[in-house]
């Protein structure tokens, strides 16, 4: 789950971390008062995607009005697929030097890594791409968190000036104890700005948490923006389906995320556009294929579905009981091909014939049938 | 023989009064499993199915029954705890199928039993566990469509396993040890774990490496087994349409900053000289070519 700037900065505040003052607003006339109150500011788009400030949602105030006009301009424009319906009114400041310092969990090393480097306020995947070792890792021992020692070298390699060690220091150990207390996947400072008078404070900031551990975490569940997400992938977790949207027209549903992930490639390979990525679990029984289904036809774009399922321990007869129930109580207006095999396929597929479901056997053949139908429709 | 679960296995399932436990571990002593022991805190003392006894600590069952493996069956906000239980315990094999494990609580059970060195091993979270044909099934693949052989399977993903494995039984050919490593970003044993396994395994004559996007894993494998792994090996790379950016249902299946393509890792697995099949039937029909 992606937080706001002002949210992630929320977050940062109690853990110690200096953030630069600002209030959250939703209207101009608030952002102008907000502007009165702390003098010339920055007003912040709110948006859970990167390249704000080029993109002129980013812009510095000298005056409340001044602020005013800016939120008026910002509020309700779309900025990468995102409506901004709130603005992070802060002070602006006087830099001297902006870096990078980031914690994510590192796959292959399984622990805590710690990204830094004197490069910061642009993208840091493009500093990769141009200037690869000015980005520097340490990886974090979770036992023990990481030691001043460790973070005083990490400051040296990555060539921060050694005035802001301490600073740094500092920053970096409660920034690991706020990645840590919340089970974030990302925590990001972007950039880490040294100011002209020396502090040194989190200007921008970027925070994922691991969906997996939402559940110790009520109340950062209830920052949770369904608002934001796609209305279909939000209804669909609110039904506890496992759904991803996708460009297409065709629907894909199977039993597994490694089942449905190996259609989507199938459809894809033999010419067809997937429409989603549904993935119906074990078990398959007719509640559990309707909410599934349900979901896959609430988007438009689709034009036929494809039910992938390999009987496992779940028997194929079971299956196809729930599939022909689901459609039949839904009224499907598109075709639907039901791909079967594994335990009892065959008899899965004999309850399907003489209904309104194409069965198949052949899971290619089953992905250009499904293609063939949504082309003739 | 196979790898890491047989005739030896002394099992212990974690969870074994609950709905997914309970049904597997039926499942499971169908097959012929040796379970020994079930965990269910403050069940101690009671029977499952009349036959298998329920402790309430994994410490106990080794005690009494000298468990040498576990499968934990617990709910994600326990799973964490109870892989270190089992590795605390002296379980030399713990198998987490549990999905929805909080990373972090992974990453501290991974770094608890590296403390252990070789005494200890974990297989996944978010897994569908181990399958020995003819000896053990320590997991939730479905028994019906294995037959012993000379395959070696190891995968990051179940359903797509049990597709290829029902394929190699249907070529006329079986599973020496099937694996699947799990889903999840952080996971206990990776490939090269298991290929190195599989690399010293008699029975196993050859290999189907199922990986997915997401991760680098797979290039890493790949790597091993250009310098090291010998028996001919068939690899296939699921998520190949997947957007980046996009979670296709396992949490670590994901293309995130331009990292875990599947065109770097098909470009890894040609540079080890495998074959990397655009479905699973090609796949099986290259293994079975082979003799």
């Amino acid at each position: 789950m992606k937080l706001y700037e002002f949210q992630a900065k929320e977050l940062f505040a109690q853990g110690g971390i200096p953030i630069p003052r600002g209030t959250m607003v939703t209207d101009p006339e608030a952002a102008a008062a907000a502007a009165a109150e702390i003098g010339r500011s920055v007003v912040k788009a709110q948006a859970h995607a990167g390249g704000r400030g080029k993109a002129g949602f980013i812009k510095v105030a000298d005056a409340p009005a001044q602020a005013q006009t800016l939120a008026a301009a910002m509020l309700g424009e779309t900025f990468k697929g995102f409506v901004i319906s709130r603005l992070l009114i802060e002070e602006a400041v006087d830099i001297d030097q902006e870096y990078y310092l980031a914690i994510t969990v590192d796959r292959e090393s399984k622990s805590p890594i710690m990204i830094c480097s004197a490069k910061g306020g642009i993208d840091i995947e493009d500093v990769a791409e141009t200037d690869p070792d000015a980005i520097v890792s340490l990886v974090i021992d979770v036992a023990y968190g990481p030691w001043d020692f460790q973070l005083r070298d990490l400051a040296e390699r990555a060539k921060l000036d050694p005035k802001s060690y301490r600073q740094f220091v500092d920053i970096a150990k409660k920034l690991y104890d706020v990645f840590i207390r919340n089970d974030a996947a990302l925590a990001e400072i972007n950039p880490l700005m040294v100011l002209k008078d020396g502090r040194m404070i989190a200007a921008d900031a970027k925070f994922d948490i691991d969906d997996n551990a939402l559940f110790r975490h009520e109340a950062l569940l209830g920052l949770k923006e369904e608002a934001e997400e796609d209305p279909i992938e939000a209804e669909a977790h609110r039904q506890g389906v496992t759904y991803v949207k996708l460009p297409g027209d065709i629907g894909i549903m199977g039993n597994g995320a490694g089942i449905v992930m190996g259609t989507l490639d199938m459809v894809t390979r033999e010419g067809g556009a997937p429409a989603n990525f549904c993935d119906i679990g074990g078990g398959a029984s007719e509640e559990v294929v309707r909410r599934c289904l349900s979901v896959v036809l609430m988007n438009p774009n689709v034009k036929g579905v494809l039910i992938n399922v390999f009987g496992g321990i779940t028997r194929g007869d079971a299956v196809a009981g729930g599939v022909l129930a689901a459609v039949s109580s839904l009224n499907v207006k598109v075709p639907i091909v039901v791909r079967m095999a594994g335990t009892r396929a065959e008899e899965g597929l004999k309850l399907l014939e003489g209904s309104a479901l194409v069965p198949e056997g052949n899971p290619v053949e089953a992905a250009r049938k499904i293609i063939a139908l949504v082309k003739g429709a | 023989m196979g790898i890491l679960v047989g005739k030896d296995t002394r099992l212990v399932v974690q969870g074994i009064t609950g709905r997914e436990g309970s049904s597997h571990a039926n499942q499971m002593l169908e097959y012929g499993t040796p379970l020994v022991a079930g965990v269910t805190p403050g069940r101690g003392g009671q029977r499952f199915q009349d036959r298998v006894p329920i402790y309430d600590s994994v410490a106990q069952a080794v005690e009494q029954e000298g468990a040498n493996t576990s499968i934990i069956f617990v709910p994600p906000p326990f799973a964490g705890d109870a892989i270190i239980e089992a590795a605390a315990a002296g379980i030399r094999l713990v198998i987490c199928i549990t999905e929805g494990v909080p990373v972090i609580d992974t990453v501290r059970a991974v770094r608890y039993i590296e403390e252990l060195g070789d005494k200890c091993r974990l297989i996944g979270p978010n897994c569908p566990g181990i399958m020995t044909p003819g000896e053990a099934r320590v997991g939730i693949m479905p028994s019906s469509i294995f037959r012993k052989g000379n395959v070696g399977v190891v995968s990051r993903s179940g359903t797509l396993t049990y597709e290829v494995v029902d394929l190699i039984t249907k070529a006329g050919m079986g599973v020496s040890t099937c694996i699947g490593v799990g889903g999840d970003p952080v996971i206990g044993t990776t490939f090269v774990d298991v290929l190195e396994m599989l690399a010293e395994d008699e029975q196993t004559e050859k290999v189907l490496l199922i990986g997915e996007i997401g991760g680098n894993d797979e290039e890493t494998a790949a790597a091993y087994i250009k310098e090291k792994f010998k028996k001919p090996i068939f690899g296939f790379i699921s998520g190949r349409s997947a957007p980046p950016g996009k979670r296709m249902g396992h949490a670590g299946a994901i293309i995130s900053g331009g990292k875990g393509t599947p065109e770097a890792k098909v470009a890894a697995f040609h540079d080890a000289g495998m074959t990397v099949s655009d479905t699973l039937a090609e796949m099986v029909e290259r293994a079975k070519a082979l003799g």
